[in-house]
């Protein structure tokens, strides 16, 4: 077993002591990508240096490294689909890649990986694309520092930037996404991690999640998306430490959780959206530690949610803190800080002696007619919500905080 | 005019409940600060307080001022000055001081506490903004109701029911046509109802800037075009503008038609 282990370290290492450098350049002995693929043997380096290549149908059938030098441009003259990865073990890094071809039958990508495991994509700049990174049936791979700057106007004639499609165990990390459809797409993917990635003004979602289990998301800033970010039919998600930022609108929201099971929603900021987190169909959730500021809707509970826990948030100036449209309430709120509390600790342990009721009667009205939002902080309001507050009627009795924090949580 | 507005201005805030009132914005904007720490949190509060207080001071204040100074108003009508610069220059006094009891009252707790280094800046610019305009509104409403009511318990009770009626009664109403009419497009009948209470068209100013994100939730193109442009600020400043106009062109008409 050992010699044999050595013997493939060696076969390995002498495949890579053969590994070319092949330089690509308009004076060079290879004056295309397509040329230089060609030419090449297995895990040899194309070297593309400064200058535009006209090229689009790159296929890569071989472990290759594509390195740009000083980010040579790659353009598609919106012919088609640029780079294809059907090879293992592929490094694409520096390159700058313009207009991908639109069309309404096929997905286009500047960068599409077909059934190919551990490969690399990093520091790429992508401009005037339709779809931007697209991973299929790949496993295993990296996504890494790059830029996407699409110029989306029409949902229907746009593409993501990042989709990922029956993909597991890929790392999708620092990158950048703005004005595509949908920031990031996962679909059928499980086990994907998306570190520190900045999705803003996209047409429709930062990012979409569907019928992908056991990910992970942390550190991610989505901003000032059409719709905000969209989980749906998943398991086990965890979103740690993501910021939500200004996604105004209609249906608009930070985040919309629908058919979501044993998720954790910890240490997250949601500011300035109109809801922020919208759940429905979602079970034995854990919210803790989130930082819900200045909301329209800080949650709105639309229904079929049962025991999810909300411990240790900081519910701070939303306009509605709570939302419910049943009388049924099944989840637990425990130890969170309202800025509407206005109890008080005689006891001085730090938790208000009396309980919060985060849902006002005023939500309920606006559910029912929603035209009532403009009185909206009138005294009139107050007065009833007061009322409802002593004596809830239309809200239901058993959702209430019964430790809120006189401080915020940390 | 400008004699007798100087002299109303100077006769108030020489008078024990200028003070009281200075004090009162005084200590509510310290004691605000103190319990909250945070100048966002703080402007929230003093909004409920300026749409609810701010109309009944200025109602109460300028009614109490009308009544009490009538003696002097009726010597001053024998003398040859014009009928309309004593009356809006005595308006303008009572006005005038009570703005800038509120002005100073709050401004100087929230300076001291780093409001130029706050982003709520502009928040509470506007707040302060709409409490200026409340109070002249509402200080000319309760000249026109003293001018027309030789009985003074029956104008201070026409006064009270003003407030009491566009401070809460009237979006109890609002509130009930909309409930009742839900089946119907609403959106510019709420807004055009918003128009016809300066309490309402305050607070929806207001809202603006502190509630922006729950009022874009609603579904409608009308709603949108209001509040998610400047056409919202715009038409609501002019509405406020209007609205104190028009009492006092009937202050001055009214004042010249009646026999003393």
């Amino acid at each position: 077993m050992r010699d044999f282990f050595i013997f493939f370290l060696l076969l390995f290492s002498s495949l890579m002591l053969c590994a070319e450098m092949i330089p690509v350049c308009s004076e060079c002995e290879v004056k295309s990508i397509i040329v230089g693929v060609n030419s090449a043997s297995d895990f040899d380096t194309l070297l593309i240096k400064k200058g535009t290549y006209k090229e689009f149908n790159i296929i890569i059938n071989k472990p290759l490294t594509l390195l740009g030098e000083d980010y040579p441009i790659i353009d598609g003259e919106d012919q088609g689909e640029i780079i294809r990865i059907i090879s293992d073990n592929v490094t694409v890094d520096g390159l700058f890649i313009i207009n991908v071809g639109t069309s309404y039958t096929t997905d286009y990508a500047a960068i599409r990986v077909v059934k190919s495991d551990n490969y690399l994509i990093q520091n790429v700049v992508l401009e005037k694309l339709f779809f931007g990174i697209y991973l299929e049936k790949s496993n295993n791979g990296k996504v890494y520092n790059n830029k996407i700057i699409g110029d989306a106007v029409d949902e229907y004639n746009s593409g993501n930037g990042i989709q990922l499609w029956y993909s597991k165990n890929v790392l999708v990390e620092n990158n950048i996404v703005q004005h595509v459809r949908d920031g990031i797409y996962l679909e059928f993917s499980d086990n994907v991690s998306i570190k520190n990635n900045r999705s803003t003004d996209n047409l429709r979602y930062g990012l979409h999640f569907m019928f992908s289990n056991d990910d992970v998301y942390t550190d991610n800033v989505f901003e000032n998306n059409g719709a905000g970010v969209a989980v749906m039919f998943s398991k086990r998600i965890k979103m740690i430490g993501n910021t939500f930022r200004k996604n105004w609108g209609t249906a608009a929201f930070g985040m919309l959780l629908k058919e979501i099971n044993d998720a954790e929603i910890r240490g997250n900021t949601f500011e300035e959206n109109t809801i922020g987190i919208s759940i429905e169909g979602s079970n034995r959730i854990q919210y803790s530690n989130n930082n819900f500021i200045k909301n329209g809707w800080a949650v709105k509970v639309l229904g079929a949610c049962y025991t999810n826990t909300f411990t240790k948030n900081n519910f701070l100036y939303n306009s509605f803190d709570i939302s419910y449209n049943s009388k049924l309430n099944d989840n637990v709120f425990n130890q969170n800080y309202w800025s509407d509390y206005t109890g008080y600790d005689l006891d001085k342990n730090g938790v208000g002696d009396i309980p919060y009721r985060p849902v006002k009667l005023f939500s309920y009205i606006v559910n029912k007619t929603p035209e009532t939002i403009v009185l909206l902080r009138s005294l009139f309001m107050d007065i009833i919500d007061f009322s409802e507050k002593v004596s809830p009627v239309f809200t239901p009795d058993n959702l209430l905080d019964a430790n809120p924090l006189m401080n915020k949580a940390l | 005019m400008l004699k007798i507005l100087k002299y109303s201005f100077y006769d108030l805030i020489r008078s024990r409940w200028s003070y009281v009132y200075f004090l009162f914005y005084l200590l509510l904007g310290f004691v605000l600060l103190f319990l909250n720490n945070d100048v966002s949190k703080a402007v929230i509060t003093l909004m409920n307080v300026i749409i609810v207080l701010v109309p009944l001071i200025g109602t109460i204040f300028g009614i109490m001022y009308y009544y009490n100074s009538k003696e002097f108003t009726e010597l001053l009508l024998a003398q040859p000055i014009k009928r309309s610069s004593i009356f809006l220059g005595q308006y303008l006094g009572v006005a005038g001081s009570l703005t800038m009891s509120l002005v100073l009252g709050l401004g100087i707790p929230f300076v001291l506490y780093g409001l130029f280094k706050s982003d709520a800046i502009f928040d509470f610019t506007l707040l302060l903004v709409t409490g200026a305009f409340l109070t002249m509104i509402f200080t000319a409403l309760s000249f026109n109701i003293a001018l027309s009511n030789e009985n003074k318990i029956k104008g201070f009770g026409y006064a009270v029911l003003l407030w009491l009626f566009l401070a809460v009664i009237y979006d109890g109403l609002f509130l009930m046509s909309l409930i009742i009419f839900k089946e119907y497009p609403l959106d510019s009948f709420s807004l055009a109802a918003t128009m016809f209470n300066p309490i309402d068209l305050s607070r929806t100013l207001i809202l603006l800037k502190l509630d922006i994100s729950a009022l874009l939730g609603y579904t409608g193109a009308v709603f949108k075009q209001f509040f998610g442009t400047n056409q919202g600020l715009i038409i609501s400043i002019l509405m406020l503008i209007l609205w104190t106009i028009l009492p006092i062109w009937r202050l001055i008409y009214k004042s010249k038609k009646k026999d003393f």
